[in-house]
Protein backbone atom coordinates (compact mmCIF):
# COMPACT_ATOMS: atom_id res chain seq x y z
CA UNK A 1 0.00 0.00 0.00
CA UNK A 2 1.37 3.38 -0.98
CA UNK A 3 1.85 5.95 1.74
CA UNK A 4 -0.87 8.51 2.07
CA UNK A 5 -0.13 12.25 2.20
CA UNK A 6 -3.29 13.08 4.15
CA UNK A 7 -4.22 11.08 7.21
CA UNK A 8 -6.37 11.08 10.32
CA UNK A 9 -4.85 8.74 12.91
CA UNK A 10 -5.60 7.70 16.47
CA UNK A 11 -2.02 6.99 17.49
CA UNK A 12 0.94 9.33 18.18
CA UNK A 13 2.24 11.10 15.06
CA UNK A 14 5.88 10.59 14.06
CA UNK A 15 7.14 13.93 12.70
CA UNK A 16 9.98 12.24 10.80
CA UNK A 17 7.56 10.16 8.79
CA UNK A 18 5.87 13.30 7.42
CA UNK A 19 9.22 14.83 6.58
CA UNK A 20 10.18 11.74 4.63
CA UNK A 21 6.88 11.83 2.72
CA UNK A 22 7.75 15.24 1.23
CA UNK A 23 11.51 14.76 0.76
CA UNK A 24 12.49 15.16 -2.90
CA UNK A 25 15.70 15.79 -4.79
CA UNK A 26 14.34 19.08 -6.12
CA UNK A 27 13.50 20.35 -2.65
CA UNK A 28 15.73 22.96 -1.04
CA UNK A 29 13.52 23.45 1.98
CA UNK A 30 11.14 21.48 4.17
CA UNK A 31 9.02 23.30 6.74
CA UNK A 32 7.18 21.45 9.48
CA UNK A 33 4.40 22.75 11.66
CA UNK A 34 3.73 20.80 14.84
CA UNK A 35 0.52 21.64 16.66
CA UNK A 36 0.60 20.58 20.30
CA UNK A 37 -1.87 20.52 23.17
CA UNK A 38 -1.59 23.68 25.26
CA UNK A 39 -2.13 23.55 29.00
CA UNK A 40 -3.34 27.11 29.61
CA UNK A 41 -5.87 29.02 27.49
CA UNK A 42 -6.84 32.45 28.77
CA UNK A 43 -6.33 31.47 32.38
CA UNK A 44 -8.14 28.15 32.09
CA UNK A 45 -6.21 24.97 32.66
CA UNK A 46 -6.73 22.10 30.25
CA UNK A 47 -6.33 18.61 31.70
CA UNK A 48 -6.64 16.80 28.37
CA UNK A 49 -8.32 17.12 24.99
CA UNK A 50 -10.48 14.84 22.96
CA UNK A 51 -10.55 15.21 19.18
CA UNK A 52 -13.31 13.77 17.04
CA UNK A 53 -13.42 13.77 13.24
CA UNK A 54 -15.72 12.90 10.38
CA UNK A 55 -12.82 10.84 9.12
CA UNK A 56 -13.55 10.24 5.41
CA UNK A 57 -14.57 13.85 4.83
CA UNK A 58 -11.66 15.16 6.92
CA UNK A 59 -9.22 13.22 4.73
CA UNK A 60 -10.93 14.64 1.62
CA UNK A 61 -10.70 18.18 2.97
CA UNK A 62 -7.01 17.74 3.82
CA UNK A 63 -6.48 16.62 0.22
CA UNK A 64 -8.44 19.67 -0.97
CA UNK A 65 -6.09 21.90 1.03
CA UNK A 66 -3.21 20.11 -0.68
CA UNK A 67 -4.80 20.85 -4.07
CA UNK A 68 -5.27 24.52 -3.18
CA UNK A 69 -1.63 24.73 -2.17
CA UNK A 70 -0.63 23.08 -5.44
CA UNK A 71 -2.38 25.86 -7.32
CA UNK A 72 -0.94 28.71 -5.27
CA UNK A 73 2.58 27.34 -4.80
CA UNK A 74 3.04 25.00 -7.76
CA UNK A 75 6.37 23.38 -6.84
CA UNK A 76 5.44 22.29 -3.33
CA UNK A 77 4.67 18.87 -1.89
CA UNK A 78 2.46 18.66 1.19
CA UNK A 79 1.75 16.01 3.84
CA UNK A 80 -0.70 16.49 6.70
CA UNK A 81 -1.59 14.15 9.57
CA UNK A 82 -4.08 14.99 12.31
CA UNK A 83 -4.51 12.85 15.38
CA UNK A 84 -7.88 12.16 17.04
CA UNK A 85 -8.92 10.59 20.32
CA UNK A 86 -7.61 11.56 23.74
CA UNK A 87 -4.53 13.78 23.81
CA UNK A 88 -2.63 14.95 26.86
CA UNK A 89 -0.78 18.22 27.37
CA UNK A 90 2.14 18.61 24.90
CA UNK A 91 0.95 15.72 22.73
CA UNK A 92 1.14 16.40 19.00
CA UNK A 93 -2.29 16.98 17.46
CA UNK A 94 -1.28 17.88 13.92
CA UNK A 95 1.82 17.86 11.76
CA UNK A 96 2.13 19.63 8.41
CA UNK A 97 5.22 19.16 6.24
CA UNK A 98 5.82 21.13 3.05
CA UNK A 99 8.79 20.83 0.74
CA UNK A 100 9.69 23.27 -2.02
CA UNK A 101 12.74 24.27 -4.07
CA UNK A 102 13.02 27.55 -2.12
CA UNK A 103 12.08 28.27 1.50
CA UNK A 104 9.56 31.07 1.04
CA UNK A 105 6.93 28.87 -0.59
CA UNK A 106 7.43 26.16 2.03
CA UNK A 107 6.82 28.64 4.87
CA UNK A 108 3.85 30.31 3.20
CA UNK A 109 2.14 27.11 2.11
CA UNK A 110 2.59 25.61 5.57
CA UNK A 111 0.87 28.53 7.28
CA UNK A 112 -1.90 28.46 4.68
CA UNK A 113 -2.49 24.78 5.46
CA UNK A 114 -3.05 25.25 9.20
CA UNK A 115 -5.34 28.25 8.62
CA UNK A 116 -7.45 26.20 6.19
CA UNK A 117 -7.55 23.23 8.58
CA UNK A 118 -9.16 25.53 11.13
CA UNK A 119 -11.78 26.57 8.56
CA UNK A 120 -12.86 23.53 6.58
CA UNK A 121 -11.67 20.22 8.03
CA UNK A 122 -14.40 18.47 10.06
CA UNK A 123 -12.46 17.88 13.27
CA UNK A 124 -13.71 18.93 16.70
CA UNK A 125 -11.86 19.48 19.93
CA UNK A 126 -13.39 18.89 23.33
CA UNK A 127 -11.58 20.65 26.12
CA UNK A 128 -11.58 18.90 29.45
CA UNK A 129 -10.83 21.74 31.84
CA UNK A 130 -10.09 21.55 35.54
CA UNK A 131 -13.76 22.38 36.16
CA UNK A 132 -15.89 20.98 33.36
CA UNK A 133 -15.75 20.27 29.66
CA UNK A 134 -16.73 22.02 26.41
CA UNK A 135 -16.78 21.28 22.74
CA UNK A 136 -14.84 24.12 21.19
CA UNK A 137 -16.67 25.75 18.33
CA UNK A 138 -14.00 27.87 16.76
CA UNK A 139 -10.47 29.02 17.26
CA UNK A 140 -11.52 31.97 19.37
CA UNK A 141 -12.66 29.41 21.95
CA UNK A 142 -16.25 30.61 21.54
CA UNK A 143 -19.12 28.35 20.57
CA UNK A 144 -20.60 30.02 17.49
CA UNK A 145 -18.89 30.87 14.28
CA UNK A 146 -17.19 34.27 14.38
CA UNK A 147 -19.93 35.90 12.27
CA UNK A 148 -22.71 34.01 14.03
CA UNK A 149 -23.25 31.69 11.12
CA UNK A 150 -21.25 29.30 9.01
CA UNK A 151 -19.09 30.94 6.45
CA UNK A 152 -19.66 29.12 3.20
CA UNK A 153 -17.26 31.27 1.28
CA UNK A 154 -14.48 29.69 3.35
CA UNK A 155 -15.37 26.20 2.19
CA UNK A 156 -16.16 26.96 -1.43
CA UNK A 157 -12.82 28.54 -2.39
CA UNK B 1 -33.80 6.54 3.57
CA UNK B 2 -31.38 9.29 4.47
CA UNK B 3 -28.54 8.69 6.89
CA UNK B 4 -27.74 11.64 9.16
CA UNK B 5 -24.39 11.85 10.97
CA UNK B 6 -24.00 13.87 14.15
CA UNK B 7 -20.81 15.08 15.79
CA UNK B 8 -19.53 16.89 18.86
CA UNK B 9 -22.27 18.56 20.95
CA UNK B 10 -25.02 17.48 18.52
CA UNK B 11 -24.12 13.85 19.09
CA UNK B 12 -24.10 14.30 22.86
CA UNK B 13 -27.43 16.10 22.88
CA UNK B 14 -29.21 13.38 20.89
CA UNK B 15 -27.26 10.53 22.47
CA UNK B 16 -26.58 8.97 19.06
CA UNK B 17 -23.99 9.49 16.37
CA UNK B 18 -26.36 8.73 13.52
CA UNK B 19 -30.03 8.73 12.59
CA UNK B 20 -31.88 7.09 9.74
CA UNK B 21 -34.81 9.02 8.32
CA UNK B 22 -37.48 7.67 6.01
CA UNK B 23 -37.37 10.58 3.61
CA UNK B 24 -37.37 10.34 -0.18
CA UNK B 25 -36.29 13.88 -0.93
CA UNK B 26 -35.89 17.12 0.97
CA UNK B 27 -33.89 20.32 0.98
CA UNK B 28 -31.18 20.72 3.60
CA UNK B 29 -33.25 23.51 5.18
CA UNK B 30 -36.33 21.29 5.45
CA UNK B 31 -34.30 18.50 6.97
CA UNK B 32 -32.80 20.87 9.54
CA UNK B 33 -36.25 22.16 10.46
CA UNK B 34 -37.59 18.66 10.89
CA UNK B 35 -34.78 17.71 13.25
CA UNK B 36 -34.95 21.03 15.07
CA UNK B 37 -38.60 20.38 15.86
CA UNK B 38 -38.24 16.68 16.58
CA UNK B 39 -35.24 16.94 18.91
CA UNK B 40 -35.23 20.62 19.94
CA UNK B 41 -31.93 20.70 18.14
CA UNK B 42 -31.71 24.48 17.76
CA UNK B 43 -27.94 24.19 17.41
CA UNK B 44 -28.68 23.30 13.78
CA UNK B 45 -29.06 27.03 13.13
CA UNK B 46 -25.30 27.41 13.37
CA UNK B 47 -23.90 24.33 11.68
CA UNK B 48 -22.80 23.63 8.15
CA UNK B 49 -24.07 20.62 6.26
CA UNK B 50 -22.31 18.08 4.11
CA UNK B 51 -24.03 15.80 1.63
CA UNK B 52 -21.97 12.71 0.80
CA UNK B 53 -18.83 14.33 2.28
CA UNK B 54 -19.11 17.61 0.35
CA UNK B 55 -20.22 20.91 1.88
CA UNK B 56 -23.75 21.84 0.84
CA UNK B 57 -26.07 24.85 1.00
CA UNK B 58 -29.45 25.06 2.75
CA UNK B 59 -31.27 24.96 -0.59
CA UNK B 60 -29.45 21.85 -1.84
CA UNK B 61 -31.47 18.67 -2.29
CA UNK B 62 -30.98 15.52 -0.23
CA UNK B 63 -32.26 12.26 -1.67
CA UNK B 64 -32.83 8.78 -0.34
CA UNK B 65 -29.48 6.99 -0.19
CA UNK B 66 -27.54 10.17 0.66
CA UNK B 67 -25.51 10.62 3.81
CA UNK B 68 -25.98 14.00 5.43
CA UNK B 69 -23.55 15.21 8.08
CA UNK B 70 -24.10 18.25 10.24
CA UNK B 71 -20.80 19.97 10.78
CA UNK B 72 -20.61 22.15 13.89
CA UNK B 73 -17.95 24.90 13.80
CA UNK B 74 -14.71 23.00 13.39
CA UNK B 75 -11.85 23.24 15.86
CA UNK B 76 -9.02 21.07 14.57
CA UNK B 77 -5.38 22.03 14.54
Amino acid sequence: MGESLYEIVNKPIQVESLVSKVERREAGAITTFIGTVREWTKGKRTIYLEYQAYVPMAVKMLAKIGDEIGERWPDTKVAITHRIGRLDISDIAVVIAVSSPHRKAAYEANEYAIERIKQIVPIWKKEHWEHGETWIGDQLENTPYPEGEPNLKDVKI
Amino acid sequence: MIKVLLFAHLQEKIGKDQLELEIIQSTVAELKNKLKNQFQLYELNSVMTAINEEYAMDEDIVKSGDTVAFIPPVSGG
